[in-house]
């Protein structure tokens, strides 16, 4: 079968799932929705690993050649017509090469324990589905479709649309208990904020066109393509870079991933830890070819991402709500991702991509599992001890917890560590910002497990046991374990096999662009200093949060200042608000009352001068001889004098 | 059967007003029946519209067919007032001018688009009233069948004198209709949108008229006002920069109220508001088109010249519109006001698509125009389902109807979705061919001249996607999302006898059922309408404008070269690449 065939029905079957259930979901499923849900996907996920079965059959000599193809399906729409040159048409085109599979799969097999163990989330406890039980699967079910098409895409309008699809189902799916004002509020943001950076992915876009003459992967990253672009790297790939940072959720665009945790547990798994927010990662990687041509977007892109990964990780140490504290976890892991892009590690930010999918997305997961069993409350001040109730949940916590925290042999270790080492050899300020986020990942992953999990029983008024989740919850959270556990091992730092695949496409690597920078450090020091690091925070956090509590509280009560900045979040949200927020809305009422008051008075004293013209000549008609009479005499004595000084 | 297909146009356009004037005369006694032959009658009218496609598609000159070279096609031409073939009159009877106007309809790939628009919201908008119009509805339907006339008259004309006539004669029943079935305000609104356009196009009146001179005056025999011998005129240099410059401004005058560019478009938020359901739905998707229509129309290939040199603060007009409108959107407490003010965001983005004067600007013009028709007038339709059941528009009093009405929701936000441009959607691809065209305008490549605009005015006029998203979503949760909120005496009038179930009935889905297939079509597969939009444009609009482009030259120099080589000349070229 040949390649796009697969890519077709692995678009198709999500696709017509989400659309079936729209159809009959209300009707005829309702609470069987899932299994259309589960079948799609699962399809989906059987085509992409045949299609990366036959990406990585590719002989290593025609990889140039194949890779760089574009399949079209049909002709979409053009921007010109006629002229000299008659411009091609924007096609409905896929490319299908090993980045494409990679994130295909990681997609998909995410999805399917997502989609899983929803059907057991998006229940009471007596099994009863949740009101919009089968919106939900059709809104997960168009996700998954969209992410499917956002990777698929061969040209950047066709990856414009995977992108802004992801994004509204995003705004779909955080607005899921919408008559929550907050999750109305936290859809609306996520939209909105996202856009922001999308307006200058955009502005990247019409650059390209400009200079190209054409959007599509296969031309624009041809020789023939990047030559047209010679000397706007930077500003196109800053522009674009712009939609990856909202995307993303990097600074200063991060303000919306917080707040999206109003939305289902497996939504923030799937979508705001796994998939759509490493969209912006796999756009930078994809169009590396441009970004390695402009050193000054190179810069840019590393340090955003290291600065992004520390400011993140902060913020996470304070959190009190487990899925907040996790999402800036996931916001600062992103970071690394793009720290890994910047300093010439594509392969290793899309191993970090592939590895971090499983393991946040099994700490979602496990977080959703505590919020079920406490009646909807993710507040770890009010729960402790949960481990004797919840066995499977904490293991699960735990083996995510690690490979967070890069602990060795976990998957986490081997893809932050490639990051880490490739930053040492570019920049060591940046390197030491990862090194002390890989400390701080450590300790506040660790805060929250043993907060939650360890110590006294503590449970949520209202809540009498910690019950274990249903086997449909369980069973795809320890599938999604072994995968956080053992991902690593797929892509080991020399002579992985999925590393060597993606540098077939990927272009830019250390070696190659630096090859004058000596190693600050042995690729084995390296390891050896992540592992540490990462032991030492756990530690710290098993020494003051298990071992002696006051400590943490003294610490806050000591540097009230700093940590009440931390703890709201450097306040940012609220920056934002009185900077722009407010005065555009009071701009709009401006604009508003100018045409109330300004435009539409000048139309009244427009239409007040005939109006007062009539007024006046109205008192010429009073009806009386006599004026009349004095009108004609005068009249007629004009006439006279034009007449006479006339001739 | 040929007597039919070669008089489409006639029947296409007398079809409705026909039967407005049967409706009229000789009304059914009941008010069912009325409704009902007036939706027959409009169906009709569609079914005619389309069968005018259809033909349009397969009419061929010399093998080469009409549609691939985007020349004009089922052409009717009867002189209506004076002869024509008249010689110039003899020097004594100079005063005895010879007045030519023509009944001279055609179709071609620009107008056909709004064809298909006016032809499919007006049936769904008679439609939309069968519930909320219940008094005089002899009067109304028969009005409104007459505006559809009307409308269909200003997209087949071909004389302008006779476009100005169907111009100003979708006025009239839309004043009635703003004036007599509109809400609280509805006398002050239609006053205002009557007088405010009618005096813009007075203006214009003034330019047609010199205009028409001027074809007398370089020897067109009369005073003729046919766009062909119009169109002569720029091309082979009769008018100057400074007469071009005045008409540009004299159908500025008439055109750009209509549109609305800021700043004329107060009247639009008052005349919305206040329109019934159905009347605001075709002011905003077909009456607003009539200017943009105009300008693509009349303005750009008429007057080149001007259109080349006044585009730029024409784009920035419609710049500070998009920004402006979506900012005045965002603070609207009142639905149909916020729908309205987009308009005027849109409207913008419509102009500056246009005044890029690219292939990629004019075609996302002329989709933006379908585009707005179709999503704003849904959103319209939306709004005036929910003011049915509630009776009000303000967003305070209402709030969480998702939890009451999830089939209008659903359609709610897929139009809010289109209108802010969301791939996959039609919004979208109008969105980014305006953005785009306007973003290459000043670089003179593959073919085509330097146009006037650049990336800065697409820059600003980028904001204008997030601010959309920004008050649209703003709508969708006040009105949609949050805890469920109704007014007060909700309660009382839900067990009246009439009254509308909670959630859409079947008759108010397939109002907008077709409407969001449109959508869908535009967005996935619109390489038919490209096919059918592209060569017009280029052959009717671009081809006259670009040689007022020309970086090297004065137009001067240029405009020697008569129009019909370059016509011909591209016509081959076509022809050749097929």
């Amino acid at each position: 079968m040949p390649s796009q065939t697969y890519a077709i029905w692995i678009l198709l079957a999500p696709l017509l799932a989400a659309v079936l259930i729209g159809a009959v979901g209300l009707r005829g499923l309702r609470d069987k929705s899932h299994w259309l849900a589960i079948g799609g996907v699962a399809a989906a996920l059987v085509l992409a690993l045949m299609l990366f079965g036959q990406i990585r059959a590719v002989p290593e000599e025609a990889r140039a050649d194949i890779f760089t193809r574009s399949h079209k399906i049909y002709e979409w729409f053009r921007p010109g017509f006629g002229g000299l040159a008659s411009l091609k048409w924007f096609d409905f085109e896929f490319r299908i090469d090993p980045l494409t599979g990679v994130m295909l799969v990681t997609v998909l097999s995410v999805s399917l324990m997502v989609v899983i163990y929803s059907s057991g989330y998006m229940r009471d406890h007596h099994g009863h589905p949740e009101r919009g039980y089968e919106r939900f699967f059709a809104f997960l079910a168009l996700f998954i479709f969209s992410m499917c098409l956002l990777v698929l895409a061969g040209n950047f309008v066709l990856l414009y649309v995977g992108w802004e699809l992801v994004g509204l189902c995003s705004y779909l799916l955080i607005g899921f208990y919408y008559p929550k004002p907050s999750a109305a509020a936290a859809a609306k943001k996520a939209f909105i904020v996202t856009r922001i950076g999308d307006f200058g992915f955009a502005m990247g876009i019409f650059l390209i066109f400009w200079r190209c003459g054409d959007v599509s992967f296969a031309y624009v990253f041809s020789q023939a393509g990047l030559a047209k672009l010679v000397g706007w790297e930077t500003p196109v790939a800053l522009l674009l870079f712009c939609g990856a940072v909202g995307k993303s959720a990097q600074l200063p665009l991060h303000t919306w991933l917080p707040d999206a945790m109003e939305g289902p547990s497996p939504v923030s798994a799937l979508i705001h830890a796994a998939t759509m927010v490493t969209a912006g990662v796999y756009m930078v990687a994809r169009c590396g070819a441009i970004f390695t041509e402009s050193p000054t977007a190179m810069a840019t892109v590393a340090s955003v991402g290291a600065i992004t990964a520390f400011f993140a990780a902060t913020i996470a140490i304070t959190q009190f709500d487990m899925k907040r504290a996790l999402a800036y976890s996931t916001i600062s892991q992103l970071g690394y991702m793009f720290l890994g892009l910047g300093v010439h590690a594509a392969d290793a930010a899309v191993f970090h991509l592939f590895t971090h999918a499983f393991f946040k997305s099994l700490l979602f997961l496990a977080a959703g599992s505590v919020m079920h069993a406490m009646g909807g409350c993710i507040d770890i001040r009010r729960f402790g001890g949960l481990a004797k109730g919840m066995k499977v949940t904490a293991f699960v916590f735990w083996v995510g917890g690690l490979a967070l925290a890069g602990f060795p042999f976990l998957s986490g270790f081997w893809s932050k560590d490639e990051i880490l080492h490739a930053a040492l050899g570019v920049s060591l300020p940046l390197a030491i910002v990862g090194y002390v986020t890989a400390l701080l990942t450590a300790f506040y992953t660790f805060r929250l497990i043993f907060i939650a999990f360890h110590g006294p029983l503590k449970l949520p008024q209202g809540v009498e046991h910690a019950h274990e989740s249903v086997p449909a919850m369980t069973i795809p959270m320890l599938l999604l374990s072994i995968g956080a556990a053992g991902a690593g091992y797929i892509g080991l730092q020399h002579g992985g096999k999925l590393n060597e695949l993606l540098r077939t496409v990927l272009v830019g690597r250390l070696e190659e662009h630096a090859p004058g920078m000596a190693h600050v450090m042995s690729p084995e020091a390296a390891m050896a200093m992540s592992g540490v690091l990462s032991a030492i925070g756990i530690l710290s956090a098993w020494y003051i949060y298990r071992r002696k509590p006051m400590i943490a509280m003294a610490a806050a009560f000591a540097m009230r200042g700093p940590y009440e900045l931390i703890k709201n979040k450097y306040y940012i949200d609220e920056l934002y608000d009185a900077v722009i927020v407010r005065p555009l809305h009071d701009l709009g009422k401006f604009c508003y009352g100018f045409d109330r008051y300004f435009i539409n008075a000048l139309l009244w004293i427009i239409t007040a001068i005939p109006r007062a013209a009539g007024f006046m000549l109205r008192s010429l008609q009073q009806g009386a001889i006599q004026g009349y009479a004095m009108g004609m005499v005068i009249g007629l004595l004009v006439i006279v004098v034009a007449v006479l000084s006339a001739t | 059967m040929d007597f039919v297909t070669s008089h489409i146009l006639s029947i296409l356009i007398f079809l409705p007003i026909v039967g407005a004037a049967c409706l009229w005369v000789f009304p059914p006694r009941a008010a069912a029946s009325i409704r009902r032959a007036a939706f027959g009658i409009s169906l009709a009218t569609m079914a005619v519209a389309i069968a005018a496609t259809v033909i349009y598609y397969s009419s061929s000159q010399d093998d080469v067919r009409a549609v691939r070279v985007g020349k004009l096609g089922l052409v009717e031409q009867h002189d209506w007032i004076g002869e024509s073939g008249m010689p110039n009159p003899p020097r004594e009877r100079c005063h005895e001018t010879p007045l030519l106007v023509q009944f001279y309809v055609g179709v071609d790939g620009i107008s056909l688009p709004l064809i298909l628009l006016t032809s499919l919201l007006t049936p769904l908008a008679i439609w939309a009233s069968f519930h909320a119009i219940q008094d005089r509805a002899k009067e109304y339907y028969s009005l409104f069948l007459l505006l559809f006339g009307a409308m269909l008259g200003v997209f087949c004309s071909r004389d302008l004198l006779l476009f100005y006539v169907f111009f100003e004669f979708t006025l009239i029943p839309m004043y009635f209709l703003v004036g007599i079935w509109g809400g609280a305000n509805r006398r002050k609104a239609a006053d205002m949108f009557f007088l405010y356009t009618f005096a813009g196009s007075v203006l214009t009146f003034a330019g047609v008229l010199y205009l028409g001179w001027k074809t007398y005056a370089t020897g067109g025999g009369s005073l003729r006002f046919d766009l062909d011998s119009l169109y002569r005129l720029a091309a082979q240099g009769h008018l100057s920069a400074t007469e071009q410059t005045w008409l540009f401004l004299a159908f500025f005058a008439g055109f750009a109220i209509k549109v609305p560019l800021f700043p004329m478009h107060t009247w639009l938020p008052l005349a919305h508001t206040e329109a019934p359901t159905a009347g605001s739905v075709i002011l905003a998707g077909v009456l607003l088109k009539l200017g943009t229509y105009g300008f693509l129309r009349m303005s750009v290939p008429m007057l080149p010249e001007a259109a080349v040199n006044c585009a730029s603060w024409l784009a920035v007009l419609s710049v500070v519109g998009i920004i402006y409108g979506s900012l005045a959107a965002w603070v609207q407490t009142d639905m149909k006001k916020l729908v309205a003010y987009s308009s005027v965001a849109h409207l913008g983005f419509c102009m500056l698509g246009m005044f890029s004067l690219k292939m990629e600007g004019l075609t996302g013009s002329l989709l933006y125009m379908v585009n707005h028709g179709l999503s704003t007038g849904a959103l319209f339709l939306c709004v005036g389902m929910i003011y049915e059941r509630y009776h009000t528009r303000e967003m305070s009093k209402i709030g969480g109807l998702a939890r009451r009405m999830p089939v209008l929701t659903f359609f709610f936000v897929f139009f809010t979705l289109s209108s802010i441009g969301l791939p996959g959607l039609n919004g979208f691809i109008g969105e980014v061919l305006v953005l785009m065209g306007t973003f290459i305008s000043h670089t003179a490549q593959r073919g085509s001249p330097a146009g006037p605009l650049g990336p800065l005015y697409a820059a600003v006029a980028g904001t204008g996607i997030v601010l959309g998203a920004v008050y649209m979503l703003f709508l969708c949760r006040k009105v949609l999302f949050g805890p469920l909120h109704e007014p007060e005496d909700h309660a009382e009038h839900e067990h009246d006898a009439g009254a509308l179930p909670i959630d859409l009935t079947a008759r108010e889905v397939s109002i907008l059922v077709p409407i969001a297939l449109a959508c869908l079509y535009i967005g996935i597969a619109p390489k038919p309408l490209f096919e059918l939009v592209q060569p017009a444009l280029k052959t009717q609009v671009l081809a006259r404008v670009e040689p007022a482009m020309k970086p090297e030259g004065s137009f001067a120099r240029v405009a020697g070269r008569p129009l019909a080589v370059a016509e011909s000349a591209s016509t081959e070229r076509s022809a050749r690449v097929r």
